[in-house]
Parts: C-alpha cells; sequence; structure tokens
C-alpha cells in the first residue's frame, strides 16, 4: 500500500483524537460520562455544512459560528442533565446524540439520508495550493498530505491549549470535582459551572473534530454520528491512558494502526468477516482493559479516583 | 393509559386508535420483557448494561441459526432463550463478579459492558453478516377482530408477550426466588444481611435477565419480519426508556414503562410520521429523567 494510503489511516487517526480530547477533558478531569460526544460533532458539522451550502456562508465564517452552536448545545444538554446521578448523565447525553442522529435522517432541513454535499470548495482550493507548493518538492503527490498536516496541526494546538488550562487553578478545580465533588463545593467551587464549562470545551472539541471528519470524507451524512464513533472514542481514551491529554494521540494512532493493519493480514475471510472480526478484537480489548487496567496503558493509577 | 385511550378514541376515532392500541400491545410485550431484565441487573451491577440490547441479538440469531439447521420457528425460539439466559450467567462468572469483588469505578464497568456489547454484535455479525435477514415466517396471514386487524404472527407475539409479563409480574410477586431477586436489586447489603444467598439469587436473576432478553429480541423479530445485528443496540435506548419511567431497579415498573412505551410508540404514528417512532422512546427518556427521575414507582435517588 501508498504513503497516501497511511497518510489517509493518520488523517482518521487525527480527526478521532481531537473527538477524544473533549471525552478525556470530560471523563479523564472532570469524572463526566459523556455519551453525547458524536452528538456535539453532528452539530458542529452539520452546523457549518448548512451555513455553507445553505446560507451560503465561507466555509471559514462558518467555521467558528459552528463551534459556538456545539457549545450552545452543550450547555443546553448540560444544565438540566449535569444534575443528574453520574450514569442517568450518561444515559440522558446518548439519548441526546441519537434524537441528534435521528433528527439528521429525519427532518427536512438536513438533507436526510442523502445528507450534505458542496460545502469544501473553499478548503479544496486551499489544499490544491498546498499541494502545487509541495509538488516542488517531489510531494505533490501525497493528496492526503494537506488534511493530514491541518488535522494534526490543529490537535496539537488543541493540545497546548488543555495541557496549559490542565495545570491552571481551574484546572485544578476540575480535577478536584472528580475526585470529591463536596468537598470541591464545600470550599466554594461552583461545580455546576464548572462541569459545564468542561462539557462545552469537549464540544467545541467535537465540532472541530466533525469538520475534519466532513473534509475528509467530503460529505456529511446521519451515519457518520452514529453512538459506535463515541465508543470507539472511549477505547482510544482508555488504551492512551486515563487523564493524559498526550496519552489521546499515542490511543488513536495505535487504534487506528492496528485497525487498518489488520487488512494486510490475509486471513481466509470474506471482508465483511474480517470488519465485523476488527470490532470484535477492540470489544475484547476494552472488556480487558476494564478489568485489569482501567488506568490504560500510559496512564497513572494514581488518577483513577472518582467522587462516589 | 386508558384514559389517554378514550381521548385518542375521541379525537382521531374509535377504529384508528383502536389499531394503534393493538399494535401498540404488540411492542409493548418486548419492551417490558427487554426492561424488566435491564432494570433487574441494574441492581445487581450498579450500572445500566449496555450490552443488554445485544443479548436481543444474541438469542434471536440463535434462533435464526436454529431454523437453519431444520427445526421450526417457535421450538428454536425455546432454544435461544435458554442460550440467552446461559450466556448471561456465563459471562456474569467471566466478567461482573470479578468486577463486583473489586469494588470498580462507574467506569471500569461501563467500558466492560461497552466492550461486551460490541463482541456481541459484531461476533453475530462475523457469522450471520450485517445484512438485512427475513426470519422467514408467513407474514402475510391476519386475523379480523371487528374493525380491527392484525397479523396472525403480532397476535401470537401479544399474547405471548403478554402472558409473560403477567407470568414475570407474578413469579417476582408471589415467589420466594421473585422476593429474593427484588431484594437483591434494592439492595444487595441488605439482603445478604437478611440471610438470602445473594451470590445464587444474582445468578438466576442473571439466567431469568438474559432469558427474558432473548425473549424480548425473538418477539421483536417476528413482530417486525426482518432485522439485522444492530437492531438490539437500536432497541436499547427504548429499553432504557421503559426501566427509568419505571424506576430504576423496580421490576414491576419496567414492565409498566414498557407498555407505556410500546403503547406511546404506536400512538405517536395516529399523529406524526411513522419515521418518528423511536424518537418517541427518547423524548420519553429525557423527559423522565428531567422531571421524573425517580421513575413512577421508583424510590431511589437520581440526582447527584
Amino acid at each position: 500500500m501508498s504513503a497516501d494510503f497511511w497518510l489517509g489511516v493518520g488523517v482518521t487517526a487525527g480527526v478521532y483524537a481531537i473527538f477524544v480530547l473533549g471525552l478525556q477533558i470530560n471523563v479523564g478531569f472532570t469524572g463526566l460520562l459523556n455519551l453525547g460526544q458524536a452528538g456535539f460533532m453532528g452539530i458542529g458539522a452539520y452546523a457549518m455544512g448548512m451555513l455553507v451550502t445553505d446560507a451560503g456562508w465561507s466555509i471559514w465564517a462558518a467555521m467558528p459560528v459552528a463551534v459556538l452552536v456545539a457549545i450552545g448545545a452543550g450547555l443546553l444538554v448540560g444544565l438540566p442533565s449535569l444534575r443528574l446521578r453520574s450514569d442517568y448523565f450518561a444515559i440522558a447525553t446518548i439519548a441526546f446524540a441519537e434524537i441528534v442522529r435521528y433528527t439528521l435522517q429525519n427532518a427536512n432541513f438536513a438533507g436526510g439520508n442523502q445528507g450534505i454535499i458542496g460545502f469544501d470548495q473553499a478548503w479544496r482550493d486551499v489544499a490544491d495550493g498546498l499541494l502545487n507548493w509541495l509538488d516542488r518538492f517531489g510531494l505533490g503527490g501525497y493528496t492526503q498530505l494537506p488534511l493530514f498536516v491541518a488535522v494534526w496541526v490543529a490537535f496539537g494546538l488543541c493540545l497546548a491549549g488543555l495541557k496549559l488550562l490542565q495545570a491552571s487553578p481551574w484546572g485544578r478545580v476540575l480535577r478536584a470535582i472528580r475526585e470529591d465533588e463536596t468537598a470541591a463545593a464545600a470550599l466554594g467551587k461552583n461545580v455546576l459551572v464548572y462541569k459545564l464549562q468542561s462539557l462545552g470545551i469537549a464540544a467545541a472539541l467535537a465540532a472541530l473534530a466533525g469538520f475534519f471528519l466532513s473534509l475528509n470524507v467530503t460529505y456529511l451524512y446521519p451515519s457518520e454520528f452514529d453512538p459506535t464513533f463515541t465508543f470507539l472514542g472511549y477505547a482510544i481514551l482508555v488504551l492512551g491512558g486515563f487523564a493524559s491529554y498526550g496519552g489521546v494521540a499515542v490511543g488513536a494512532i495505535l487504534l487506528w494502526a492496528v485497525i487498518e493493519g489488520l487488512r494486510f493480514l490475509h486471513l481466509p475471510l470474506s471482508d465483511g468477516q474480517m470488519g465485523a472480526l476488527r470490532f470484535v478484537l477492540i470489544g475484547l480489548v476494552l472488556i480487558l482493559l476494564g478489568m485489569l487496567r482501567p488506568q490504560g496503558l500510559l496512564g497513572r493509577k494514581a488518577e483513577m479516583q472518582f467522587s462516589q | 393509559m386508558s384514559l389517554t385511550a378514550l381521548v385518542l378514541a375521541a379525537v382521531v376515532g374509535p377504529v384508528a386508535a383502536g389499531q394503534a392500541t393493538l399494535n401498540g400491545l404488540v411492542a409493548a410485550g418486548y419492551f417490558a420483557l427487554g426492561a424488566v431484565g435491564l432494570t433487574l441487573v441494574f441492581g445487581v451491577l450498579r450500572l445500566v448494561n449496555f450490552a443488554h440490547g445485544d443479548m436481543l441479538t444474541f438469542g434471536t440469531y440463535v434462533t435464526l441459526g436454529v431454523t437453519a439447521l431444520g427445526l421450526p420457528f417457535w421450538p428454536a425460539a425455546a432454544v435461544g432463550v435458554v442460550a440467552t439466559a446461559v450466556l448471561a450467567v456465563l459471562l456474569d462468572r467471566l466478567i461482573w463478579e470479578p468486577l463486583r469483588r473489586a469494588r470498580t469505578s462507574t467506569l471500569q464497568l461501563f467500558l466492560a459492558a461497552t466492550g461486551l456489547a460490541i463482541v456481541l454484535r459484531y461476533g453475530v455479525q462475523f457469522f450471520a453478516t450485517g445484512q438485512v435477514r427475513s426470519v422467514g415466517l408467513d407474514t402475510t396471514s391476519s386475523v379480523d377482530i371487528g374493525p380491527w386487524h392484525l397479523g396472525t404472527l403480532q397476535l401470537a407475539v401479544m399474547l405471548i408477550g403478554l402472558v409473560t409479563i403477567v407470568l414475570a409480574g407474578l413469579g417476582l410477586r408471589y415467589t420466594r426466588l421473585g422476593k429474593e431477586m427484588r431484594a437483591v436489586s434494592d439492595n444487595i447489603a441488605l439482603a445478604e444481611v437478611s440471610g438470602i444467598d445473594t451470590r445464587r439469587t444474582i445468578r438466576i436473576t442473571w439466567l431469568a435477565a438474559g432469558g427474558l432478553a432473548g425473549l424480548a429480541g425473538i418477539l421483536y423479530a417476528a413482530a417486525i419480519g426482518s432485522i439485522n445485528p444492530n437492531f438490539g443496540f437500536t432497541i436499547l435506548l427504548s429499553l432504557f426508556a421503559a426501566a427509568i419511567l419505571g424506576g430504576i431497579g423496580n421490576a414491576y415498573g419496567a414492565l409498566a414503562g414498557g407498555i407505556v412505551i410500546g403503547l406511546a410508540q404506536e400512538w405517536s404514528t395516529l399523529f406524526f410520521n411513522p419515521r418518528w417512532k423511536p424518537a418517541v422512546g427518547f423524548a420519553i427518556l429525557i423527559l423522565t429523567l428531567l422531571l421524573l427521575p425517580r421513575g413512577i414507582m421508583g424510590r431511589g435517588k437520581a440526582r447527584a
């Protein structure tokens, strides 16, 4: 297989990595079991797509507005559901994500199962320009390279920002909430506000991941945003390590390298069976990590403290 | 509910309302039987079991596999139910009991449950492909009850479902085992000091939850006529809705909640396009969580 194939895998891994950064701030640092991340991603990506194709906006103006829309959705979902017990919160968020997907599938405004196309021309012009320039170094043939660079630069910026936030007093409060909510509240911290901020940041990161996902597949359709995306995100989270932002990149690359690498294993199975087998393996890894090493490969056991 | 039915009859006419109610009672069976297992297991696991929906899938595909060997559908269904019950107990031994003993966090339980859900779903897909597959039953024959119309299969599903709901309810209410199961689901520590053999009861709870899940899946497949390996996961949220509506951990509540969800989804088709049917379950789920988080019969604490 060509280098372009692996660059494509790298793009997918990068999209997941940005997505999982959001899960990490929720699960790893705030103790929120957010299962609605794919829903926030869908809202962000569709908001961007619809602002471009329906309202005629430039994609560069649509992206920041779509991030705000996703954050708004995060606050709207969080405000009532964060008052619930943690397992109920998990169910409320997955129900939210399914409502988003059903709405995108069935509502008249979102293109239904046909989806949305034709929002990415401005990006493709930029990518072509980049490829022309890369051609001078003999790299013009790698069509996936511009998106690959864009995704991982975006990931690096998000990673740096989150690390700064986490080292700040604000980040320490998040951790305190994860470990003992009552104690944090007793110190005068408004727990709900901090949780909302955590959820809002996760929604923004989901939207960003959604932009790259839609630029990669070049169209938007509802099943891209089904809950499996979130569950794979959790697999990446524990693979890389609980409460480790850097680990997210490791987890994402590892998971996708294994998933795509299995293609080269020539087993006497049909394509469908190979596809199913890959997911069975991911499921087994999740069960084993959950039972034996929930802090993940790079995570620290000391971080595994939750408010009861 | 009967009041709602009367109001509906007045608004859309008795024929349409009655037809939707009949269809709703067909769906009520598989929602209620799926939800009662989910709710009983919640008490044991302290986590909503994300793999429960895929137990429905498992039981149904075992049934289809056995029919492929030549057995008729309903005897094969019995094999499917038993297989799912046995699988549930086996999984308890392999996964849940060790996790229970280690007093693990919600995150660990969630990871294991999600992983198991994926293994079951794609394991089924490995053997049966991801394609939509017909159950292979006669879906054309039907019966007329006055002005109402119901497929013979749907009628069978409705009767089996309702009879099993009543049996499950009576069993939970009056048998010693049923009382023990409710006690363990309600409060394991308290059940233990009351002299209940909790390990044995937990095993039997899984057996019952698994068997009922298998039956629920088979009834769903028979009522709809065709399925794919994702179907259990897709109706899992409706099962959550039923369990939470009934007050999570409360077995009667789950049975009642399942009936409400089944009826509500079918009644919604009188006013909205049927493609929105699953969204009705989600809406009930969200509204219950926001307005009545303990459910209609629950006593537990739902807020943090």
